[in-house]
């Protein structure tokens, strides 16, 4: 059997290099939209001021984007070296958005990002932008692709299990690609990218005007970032909301345990501010809590009911018991392919097969499982409630945070002579990483709360793991840590210095501290 | 549109082909990141070299990442049994790979002669290690990798890192290697000029020798190696099941398609003459023609490696069974189909505007081009 070490210590090493990667990935999908903006108007005015501003905020682009590719390699994969039954169970229908993103948005927006920064001599005005939108464009539907293997596995539709082959297979791509679970994580996430790109444009901006450097730079910085970071945490808060629509079990299950909703209540349920939450009892102390509301967001109605987490699980507990059925006579197929009363037994209760499975952590032969075994099951269908129920809030926190930011920042940019006040110039700079914490916390809220599987209802996590020794784990993890730990430093002392040097990088003789060359 | 069967074949033929494309694209980025250390001996001959690929190399790395894409996507069990067996392989090609990006990135933006230096070595290891491995990788497929299934189809990988550098795998690793500084030698004589180009010219050619040699050696040592053979029946078109076979280990199995059908003689015959021609082509100064004789030998090294083994994939030495052929180890009749129509339609776009890319940023990147780029240039 499987330890569950190396399943904790798989995890750990996805989750460090996933969440590593996706300090860099936010910025990279926000920033380039930024620089097709500042390009265009470079374009349409012929003012160069506005090529200098792509060009500098390109060069810390081209920074963050370094660390955004090498820690992307890790990630296309980690999958074959430390989850190759995951791989081998889904990899039918998970590797092909993978490749396709490589193929369509990659090879994109790579190629393109080389002529970005290397053509601005041998291309015209126009060409040069179109490299630029292009690179966007790449940018955007890498993203879009990525989102759709990981709608994926929280809503996995458009396939079925094969026992001949004995994996899932892919059964309607086009349910994969429209995925409603997947589309709601695009707009969601590259929306959370804008909102990073812009923060980052206008903190440094707000630094140049604290410190009335480069003024005519860094109002016009400001003024981009500021409008664009309006509209995007608009649509994060909007769309957010979005994908808490009530899509599928997975969403379901993360909802009452983001919420604490031990108890399905009376619809239209009401939304949770604060709790105290006693996870050993399974209850909540005390709430603070707005009547409605969660209803008419969870459900768009008045009357459909949120389930809550006793009844989630309740109803699991049935799914468990009809999937021993389905491991037992799965495991009588693949011994003997022509027993045909095991075909007809697998066949009745093949849907819930993914939940016998979760017996496997606990009981090689799950038909031997105790009730005290199934209660276990039954109670690791949902994740811890205290880390979601936190998370989210601090998420949704600084969302707000930031969209009274964004909004005071524009608001003072549409005012006679342009006066944003100090305090809110450095309100801005305190306010740098609240995105990059938002969108950390949004990660471990989407891929925490679909614990304990990697293909919720379909395939557990414990026995998605590649069959290495402990040692190899402990290598590898130690390797991944040092080495990003390196590169995390490396990158944040030059990003600093580009920061602290201004648009003189450009060592065009147009800006303050320029650099001086022997 | 194709029955299964035909499609299992264009699929190893399209992962053949994404194969030949990373090696021939960026292998030769990683063939300039091996010579960068011995053909730039000042800093501005360094960021001469490194220019020369600076405007491509991230596109071309793309292969590399679509590569492992598509053998997820086609092949999942060969990509979930080959990436954790060859695990301390996959994260030292990963590690060195890191240096890419950064190096390429970083270097320049600080004027210190350690923190380039560091750099440079960086881009040695993420152009000299990759290719190394790649070739161990494929010189162990050749010899079999000690790996089963239960049935359940969960792969226990039983052999160790060490066992993975044997003299032959080793032998092949060289190949691989000198096969990639040629690619990069004749893609840099192209792009640069005087000494920086008479020392890859030279870089080249000794690379071609050390290339051809260890493919013959290579070839006439694979005589002595067990091959593998399907014993049972093959149903092309049947679903996938790895452990639905017998195999059988012989002598002179690998040499069995050449037999069948002689054409593939080619194949090897190319591998030769075209690492030959790029040597002397690159002595006479055709170095277009040059980098296009080194890709067709590439073509000619993989291709052969391909028709030896063909259908095996990765071979198990301690489960003949258990291996992976092209007929039991790929996706689903319709994944194949999907991704073989993205293929089609998206590759040549990929080759469209990377040619493109490529026109633009062409001629020499010369000394003085650094000086005037001095912030823009790598």
């Amino acid at each position: 059997m499987i330890s569950e070490q190396l399943v904790d210590l798989s995890r750990l090493q996805f989750a460090a290099t996933a969440l590593y990667h996706f300090l860099f990935v936010p910025l990279t999908i926000g920033m380039v939209w930024l620089l097709v903006i500042m390009e265009s108007v470079y374009v349409m005015t012929g003012n160069v001021i506005w090529k200098d501003m792509t060009r500098f905020w390109g060069k810390l682009f081209g920074i963050n984007f370094a660390l955004g590719v090498t820690t992307g390699i890790t990630l296309e994969f980690q999958f074959g070296t430390n989850w190759a039954y995951y791989s081998h169970y889904v990899g039918d229908i998970f590797g092909a958005p993978l490749a396709i993103e490589g193929l369509m948005a990659f090879f994109l927006e790579s190629t393109m990002i080389g002529l970005f920064f290397f053509g601005w001599d041998r291309l015209s005005r126009t060409q040069h932008l179109m490299v630029t939108v292009l690179m966007a464009v790449g940018t955007n539907l890498s993203a879009l692709w990525i989102l759709i293997a990981n709608g994926w596995m929280q809503n996995p539709v458009g396939a079925e299990f094969s026992y001949q082959t004995m994996r899932m297979e892919m059964t309607d791509f086009w349910a994969v690609l429209f995925n409603p679970v997947a589309q709601a994580k695009f707009v969601h996430t590259v929306s959370a990218g804008y909102v990073t790109g812009a923060m980052f444009v206008l903190s440094i901006s707000s630094w140049y005007l604290l410190r009335g450097r480069d003024i005519e730079f860094a109002k016009r910085s400001f003024r981009v970032a500021a409008a664009f970071g309006l509209a995007s945490v608009c649509s994060v808060i909007v769309l957010g909301d979005e994908s808490g629509y009530t899509v599928g079990e997975a969403q379901q299950t993360k909802m009452a345990a983001l919420e604490a909703m031990w108890e399905t209540k009376p619809a239209p349920a009401g939304l949770t501010l604060v709790a105290g939450i006693d996870e050993a009892a399974q209850k909540n102390d005390w709430e603070i809590e707005i009547p409605w509301v969660m209803g008419l967001i969870g459900t768009r109605s008045t009357t459909q009911q949120i389930p809550g987490i006793h009844d989630i699980k309740a109803k699991n507990r049935e799914r468990i018991e009809r999937g021993i059925h389905a491991v037992a006579a799965l495991e009588a197929l693949r011994k003997n392919p022509g027993d045909a009363a095991a075909k007809a037994r697998f066949e009745q209760d093949k849907a819930d097969l993914g939940f016998g499975l979760l017996l496997k952590k606990y009981v090689a032969d799950v038909r031997e499982a105790t009730p005290e075994i199934i209660q276990k099951a039954v109670d690791s269908t949902v994740p811890r409630v205290t880390p979601m129920f936190w998370s989210f809030r601090v998420m949704v926190g600084l969302g707000f945070l930031m969209l009274a930011l964004f909004g005071l920042a524009f608001w003072s940019t549409l005012r006679t002579g342009f006066g944003p006040p100090r305090w809110l110039l450095r309100g801005a700079l305190i306010m740098l990483p609240a995105p990059w914490i938002s969108c950390e916390l949004g990660w471990f809220v989407a891929e925490y709360g679909r614990q304990p599987w990697t293909i919720y209802g379909v395939l557990p996590t414990h026995l998605s793991v590649s069959t290495l020794s402990l040692n190899s784990l402990y290598g590898s993890l130690a390797g991944f840590i040092g080495f990003y730990t390196v590169l995390l430093v490396v990158e944040i002392f030059l990003m600093v210095k580009f920061a602290r040097m201004g648009p003189g990088s450009l060592g065009t003789g147009r800006y303050q501290q320029e650099p001086i060359h022997a | 549109m194709f029955d299964y069967g035909t499609l299992k074949i264009i699929w190893w033929l399209l992962v053949g082909v994404l194969l030949v494309g990373f090696a021939i694209m960026d292998g030769h980025d990683m063939g300039v990141g091996t010579l960068l250390p011995f053909v730039g001996r000042s800093d501005i001959e360094r960021r001469t070299v490194i220019n020369t690929v600076g405007a491509h190399w991230e596109g071309n790395q793309v292969w590399f990442v679509t590569a492992g894409g598509a053998l997820f996507a086609a092949w999942p069990l060969v990509y979930a049994t080959a990436f954790s067996g060859f695990y301390w392989a996959m994260m030292a090609a990963l590690w060195a790979l890191f240096f890419r990006p950064v190096g390429f990135t970083y270097r320049s933006k600080i004027q210190n002669t350690t923190w380039r230096s560091t750099w440079d070595w960086g881009l040695f290891v993420g152009g000299f290690v990759p290719p190394v491995i790649f070739g161990v990788a494929f010189g162990n497929l050749l010899q079999g990798v000690p790996f089963q299934f239960d049935p359940l189809l969960v792969s226990t990988y039983t052999g160790n890192f060490w066992q993975l550098l044997n003299p032959f795998a080793l032998l092949v690793g060289v190949v691989s290697s000198a096969m990639l500084t040629l690619q990069g030698g004749a893609y840099l004589a192209h792009r640069t000029e005087g000494v920086i180009q008479a020392r890859a010219v030279k870089a080249a050619g000794g690379a071609a020798l050390v290339m051809v040699a260890g493919f013959v050696a290579a070839g006439v040592w694979l005589q002595w190696i067990p091959g593998f053979r399907i014993s049972s029946v093959v149903d092309p078109s049947a679903l996938p099941n790895p452990l639905g076979k017998t195999v059988v280990l012989e002598t002179g199995a690998w040499m069995a398609n050449y037999a069948i059908q002689p054409l593939l003689w080619l194949l090897p015959a190319l591998g030769i003459v075209g690492a030959l021609a790029a040597a002397g082509l690159l002595r006479a100064r055709r170095t277009l023609t040059a980098f296009v004789a080194s890709s067709l030998a590439i073509v000619g090294v993989i291709g052969t490696a391909g028709a030896s083994m063909f259908p095996f994939v990765m071979p198990s030495s301690t489960m003949p069974a258990a291996s992976l052929t092209v007929w039991d180890s790929v996706s689903s009749h319709l994944t194949l189909g999907i991704m073989f129509w993205a293929t089609l339609i998206l590759m040549p776009l990929i080759v469209l505007y990377t040619s493109w890319a490529y026109s633009v940023m062409r001629g020499k990147v010369t000394a003085a081009y650094i000086r005037e780029n001095e912030h823009g240039a790598y």
